[in-house]
């Protein structure tokens, strides 16, 4: 049987980013984990798809109100968070972890719903 | 030849002569028996910064918080008459009265009444005990003679401090001395977009206080923060602050620095130019403030922060684009704490408000990890006690501060009882 095709999560001029909807996370805790448990090619990978269209995704969701988004609005805001968490690993780290914090964890137990 | 001007004794810290000069032990921070004599010496007497106003936006609205180092957990809620305070006991059988599912963790909501999970005695808001179950069953029982039992809470600009001590009655605001008033009329209130961090740190309270007054250690520990001409400028400048200000038991440390924006673009990393973002916060100010007296005291141009160290374990620090960071640091153990680190904003209009938000919490938390973790190195290397005699340099003068005033706290304490 032939699986469909997902459904597309985000708006139709990011299609190209369909690629790396698992991206779209709404909880810091996810994305965070996301990070930690992805390997520094499949980072690189997203960050390099995504990092260019950062402006052009701002725009987008800027033609709405920041607490009225549609959907798929939503979700590439949410894939522009994670685009800031691997900015880490990427660009500062080369390493998925801040190097020297061992096993230290930091949660967050409050965060902007927006 | 310092960049910044230092009083007329030459140093920040010989201007506070009882400070000293000589190197210092940490023996307060590696003992649990020194641990012990600061739980009532300091925690069970001296305001403690517990929350927010924003937090019981309502009648009923209440949240608890566990006081480990006083041995005690506080309900705090938003009354008829205003913010209560009660320790988090049933009068009954002692029942921790507000709890969820574990009764270590904090918790909060918003409820006509407190009714106790064992036996159902119900308080009113106010804290006095309305129902008993089976009330006739009981011996003499004066309802009025049960109520919860009180804890002293007072607010100062939206902040709420609760006191354990039964028997002093210094005002908060006096408590706050001349460094709270310097505060006095910054718009925190405004600042409602909220990221809250928490951490279990596996060092002294003491020893993280020391991470975040001092900025001696920003150009190295941090080094690859930064890119790297721009890492190598900084440690070649070294640090200094504009200004330190001490009073009485509180500190505070004013810095240069931030980029808002950068001069040179190629300073920052390339997502930081895009979001107008970093560790600093948000490059552009998303309101006007005139500031109060006590924020930037040395009204320098280069200003970019403000660190603030109320006594005991409360922090705030005030960044120039307009937003602020407060740190608490709970102690559970000699050697352990609670630290919570929470950014409040000004609430994002735009995506790209939002996401310049995003990244400066992202990038505060990578920095706080690689903070803590040294802290957990120092903590184990320092309970080694192969050498028990360490150098402050001037620019430490918060660290000579803070472990000076918990030692005349500890002594005071106890020479008077």
């Amino acid at each position: 049987m032939t699986s469909l095709p997902a459904e597309s999560v985000l708006p139709a001029e990011f299609a190209d980013l369909e690629p790396y909807a698992d991206w779209c996370l709404e909880f810091e805790r996810e994305r965070y984990a996301k990070r930690l448990s992805s390997s520094m090619d499949e980072m690189q990978a997203f960050y390099d798809a995504a990092f260019p269209r950062l402006e052009d995704a701002m725009a987008h969701i800027d033609r709405y109100d920041l607490h009225e988004l549609p959907d798929d609005a939503t979700h590439l805001l949410w894939l522009c968070y994670s685009l800031v968490n691997v900015s880490f690993p990427i660009e500062v780290w080369r390493q998925p972890f801040v190097p020297d914090s061992g096993a230290a964890r930091m949660d967050v137990v409050v965060e902007p719903a927006v | 030849m310092p960049h910044f001007a230092k009083p007329a004794e030459g140093s920040w810290t010989e201007h506070h002569p009882e400070l000293g000069t000589a190197p210092v032990s940490y023996e307060d921070s590696i003992s649990p028996e020194y641990f012990e004599r600061e739980r009532s010496a300091i925690f069970a007497r001296s305001w403690l910064n517990v929350g927010r106003i924003e937090q019981l936006p309502r009648l009923g609205s209440y949240f608890t918080r566990e006081i480990e180092a006083a041995r005690t957990s506080v309900i705090i809620v938003r009354a008829a008459d205003g913010v209560r305070a009660f320790h988090n006991i049933c009068r009954h059988r002692g029942n921790k009265l507000v709890w969820q599912d574990y009764p270590g963790e904090e918790t909060a909501g918003t409820c006509r009444q407190f009714t106790c999970k064992y036996h159902g005695w119900r308080y009113a808001l106010e804290g006095d005990l309305t129902f008993v179950q089976q009330e006739g069953e009981f011996f003499d029982l004066d309802k009025a003679d049960y109520g919860l039992a009180p804890v002293r809470v007072d607010t100062w600009e939206g902040f709420i401090f609760v006191n354990l001590d039964t028997t002093d009655d210094t005002p908060l605001r006096d408590y706050l001395g001349e460094l709270g008033k310097g505060l006095e009329g910054y718009p925190f209130g405004e600042m409602t977009q909220i990221y809250k961090y928490r951490a279990e740190v596996g060092s002294n309270w003491k020893l993280f206080i020391d991470a975040f007054t001092e900025f001696y250690h920003a150009p190295v520990l941090h080094a690859r923060q930064a890119v790297s001409e721009e890492s190598a400028k900084l440690q070649g400048y070294g640090y200094e602050a504009l200004a330190y200000e001490l009073d009485g038991p509180h500190g505070m440390v004013s810095s240069w620095g931030g980029m808002s924006p950068p001069k040179d673009l190629n300073m920052v990393k390339p997502i930081e130019r895009v979001l107008h973002s970093g560790l600093f916060g948000p490059w552009e100010a998303p309101i006007d403030i005139e500031l109060p007296p006590g924020v930037n005291p040395a009204r320098a141009k280069q200003w970019g922060t403000d660190s603030f160290l109320f006594f005991p374990n409360f922090m705030i620090l005030i960044w120039k684009p307009n937003w602020y960071l407060t740190y608490h640091y709970w102690p559970t153990a000699y050697n352990k704490h609670i630290f919570e680190g929470t950014l409040y904003f000004v609430p994002p209009r735009t995506a790209r408000d939002r996401l310049a938000q995003e990244l400066a919490a992202v990038t505060f938390k990578e920095y706080a990890l690689q903070d803590g973790n040294t802290l957990e190195a120092t903590q184990v290397m320092l309970e080694s006690r192969a050498v028990t005699q360490f150098p402050l340099g001037d620019q430490e003068i918060l660290l000579r501060q803070l472990h000076h005033t918990t030692h005349e706290w500890v002594d005071g304490y106890e020479k008077a009882h």
